[in-house]
């Protein structure tokens, strides 16, 4: 076995969060602090022997990241996977030194080259010709390095035609082509991927996973991978490692293993709870505070079960302006990283008017038609059309085994997702040359 | 796999290879200085001449209110217009360069938490910029020479030593307060209003004679005066272009030296002692 190219022991990454509204950090407070010193000092020298000094209590501890170790051998593709908050941003930030551990230690040899974004550094003035040099120095390459690859970066991103138009100009599509195809030419020893592939059209997502499984395969580089997207990391990875609340859950070991721990675990309520969420997007008119099961009675549930009614509540707040239009809410169900289905009542036509500014947007569905397993469910609400909070991934919900078929046996959950209703008949074929 | 020595990475680990590292960025440096010129100019009708006009007219508006309407006396022989573009240029210089590069790392928030890079590429470039519409800027001054028929001399040869000091004058205070702004925003606020307050307290509309000659003043304002490490770099400017009548003083210029070392280096210490929290702070 040959030695590992990056060395992770023990990592640890602690925050500190500041509970105070705002100005906790500010000038102001480091002013008193600084003119209060000397008293503090000369207090803390009295009380010495005492209790320690009371810690301020508007600042709570956070380990984002506690005692993660693994290891990874040159060559390997390894997928980091985990849910929102499971501290796989954190240990991509500190693998690629933008932010210190707080404890432990990373060994890494090799050049690194790390993409937690598309297009940082992008300047929408600069044309598509000037900003494919300046994203290339950000990401390490050198001038003469960015300059030969240049014409197979242009090929790559398909917009010869607007080199030299302002990329402000461009449309998304063509702004995140442009970006990824910088970086794709990147040559690193070792390559550190956030979620980048989560963006951009199927079809060009597609490519750049090809491009990086080649790049992987052929030059033997060494490639950390993050991604939802369980189908990417079962395509490209070769061993998996699986985050939960700052800690390995799952060590870093075959991908088809970890990916199934990763599932299993679903449901067991780790999200972040949807209020404290702050990665939303949306006007923000309107935000979803809450999600909850209930049966058709009202009572609440832990779980669903195939084939049984279910209700599922949106509870919602709408900000002081936020009181005329119509309102509509939309819960997209995925699993295994795939779009399984749409609840939304967008497509029952049903928008509310004169919503209270506090209230609940019920869904019943009548018979479940999911199969056991556990879900994640992207959280939306729209008023008038528009988009005023949408959290990706906002709850998880574990579907329990049922009798969807009303035989009496469930359907095991090897059977697949989605449960149709069906009716089989048999009947003789007739024989036409008889 | 390459012999490199690896790299190791752990809390309050100091950087071993900071200013090799430094230098190993300079093409980043080289691009963000670049990207910063290019966009300035960007959908501009006149463009780069901005770099000529605003001297220019800044120049017009001082020498008619300090020379015509307040009627401050100058050495004779000299065009007021003269003496205040000679005290405008470094002043412009560190403003531009201050101010850029103050703001420099809050500006390129998505950078610091995206990438990773020697973070004093951020302010120096800011400041680069300052200098590179500073020289654009020396247009005007050998049209404003010509046109009152100056000669330039000699001295004129020592002008880059003094534009070295006028950027080492912007260099520490941007390092320091862009770093302070990461955290306080506050500074945000201050900087526009410190160069306003110090375009007044430098001899750019008028001459240090008028400071230091002027009896009423009590001898400890005068001191306090020549804090302002501004003050020696636009004496030394006044001197190399404007010559004779205007003479650098010596105990002025190297207090304004020491004042301009000492922000730098304290600047350097203190950016290089938080930079490793920019990125979760910011």
């Amino acid at each position: 076995m040959s030695d590992p190219v990056i060395s992770v022991e023990n990592l640890g990454k602690k925050y500190l969060l500041s509970h105070q509204s705002g100005n906790g950090e500010g000038l102001r407070h480091a002013l008193e602090r600084s003119f209060t010193a000397p008293a503090r000092w000369l207090a803390s020298r009295f009380r010495a022997a005492a209790a320690p000094p009371p810690k301020a209590k508007t600042e709570e501890e956070f380990w984002a990241l506690r005692d993660v170790s693994f290891a990874v051998e040159p060559g390997e593709v390894v997928g980091i996977i985990g849910r929102n908050g499971a501290g796989k941003s954190t240990l991509l930030k500190i693998l690629s030194r933008i932010t210190e551990p707080t404890s432990g230690r990373v060994r890494i040899q090799g050049r690194v080259a790390s993409l937690l974004e598309v297009g940082t550094g992008f300047h929408p003035e600069l044309t598509g010709r000037e900003n494919i040099f300046l994203n290339g120095a950000i990401l390490g390459m050198s001038r003469a390095e960015i300059r030969a690859k240049f014409d197979e970066i242009v090929a790559f991103s398909e917009v010869e035609r607007f080199l030299d138009t302002p990329v402000k100009r461009y449309s998304s599509g063509m702004y995140v082509r442009l970006a990824f195809s910088v970086a794709a030419h990147l040559e690193p020893e070792i390559l550190i991927i956030d979620e980048v592939l989560a963006v951009g059209d199927a079809q060009f997502q597609k490519k750049c996973l090809g491009k990086m499984g080649e790049v992987s395969a052929k030059q033997g580089r060494t490639v950390l991978f993050v991604s939802h997207n369980m189908g990417a990391v079962a395509a490209l990875c070769t061993k998996a490692v699986v985050l939960g609340q700052g800690r390995v859950i799952h060590p870093c070991g075959p991908t088809a293993g970890a990916i199934d721990h990763y599932l299993a675990n679903l449901g067991a309520g780790t999200l972040i709870p949807l209020r404290d969420r702050t990665d939303r997007e949306g006007r923000g008119g309107l935000r979803v505070t809450g999600f909850s099961l209930h049966d058709p009675q009202g009572n609440p549930l832990s779980h669903l079960i195939s084939g049984q009614p279910a209700q599922l509540r949106l509870h919602y707040e709408a900000a002081p302006g936020t009181t005329s239009g119509r309102i509509t809410g939309t819960c997209s169900l995925y699993s295994q990283g795939r779009h399984v289905s749409t609840l939304s009542s967008d497509l029952t036509g049903n928008e509310f008017a004169d919503f209270p500014p506090r209230g609940t947007i019920r869904c019943t569905v009548p018979r479940l038609p999911l199969a056991e397993g556990g879900y994640l469910a992207n959280l939306m609400i729209r008023r008038n059309g528009e988009i005023e909070d949408w959290i990706r991934e906002g709850v998880d919900l574990k579907v329990e085994n049922g009798d969807f078929f009303g035989t009496g046996r469930s359907v095991p959950a090897t059977h697949g997702g989605t449960l149709i209703d069906q009716e089989w008949t048999v009947s003789a074929d007739q024989s036409h040359d008889a | 796999m390459p012999s490199s020595p690896g790299l190791i990475l752990e809390a309050g680990r100091g950087e071993k290879h900071y200013w090799r590292d430094l230098w190993k960025y300079r093409e980043l440096f080289y691009f963000l200085a670049w990207r910063d010129v290019v966009i300035r100019y960007k959908q501009t009708v006149v463009g780069v001449l901005w770099a000529l006009l605003r001297p220019l007219l800044t120049t017009v508006v001082l020498t008619v209110t300090f020379s015509k309407i307040a009627r401050i006396a100058a050495p004779a022989g000299t065009p007021y217009a003269m003496i205040v573009l000679a005290g405008m240029l470094p002043w412009t210089l560190f403003s531009g360069a201050f101010s850029g590069g103050s703001s420099s790392l809050v500006g390129n928030a998505n950078l610091i938490s995206k990438v990773y890079f020697p973070r004093l590429i951020l302010p120096a470039s800011a400041v680069i910029v300052g200098f590179v519409e500073f020289l654009i800027s020396l247009v005007m001054l050998a049209l404003l020479m010509a046109w009152y028929g100056i000669a330039p001399s000699l001295r004129l040869l020592t002008l880059p030593l003094f534009t070295v000091v006028a950027i080492a004058a912007a260099a520490g205070p941007s390092i320091w307060i862009g770093a302070l702004n990461v955290r306080y925003r506050d500074f945000t606020q201050i900087v526009p209003f410190l160069l306003l307050l110090g375009a007044y307290l430098s001899p750019v509309a008028y001459t240090t004679d008028h400071v230091f000659a002027n009896d009423h003043l009590p001898a400890a304002w005068k001191f306090l005066y020549a804090l302002n490490p501004m003050v020696g770099v636009i004496d030394g400017f006044r001197w190399a272009i404007l010559g004779g009548d205007f003479p650098i003083r010596w105990p002025t210029f190297l207090l304004s030296l020491a004042v301009i070392a000492a922000l730098l280096i304290g600047g350097i210490r203190y950016f290089r002692h938080t930079e490793k929290t920019f990125a979760d702070v910011i």
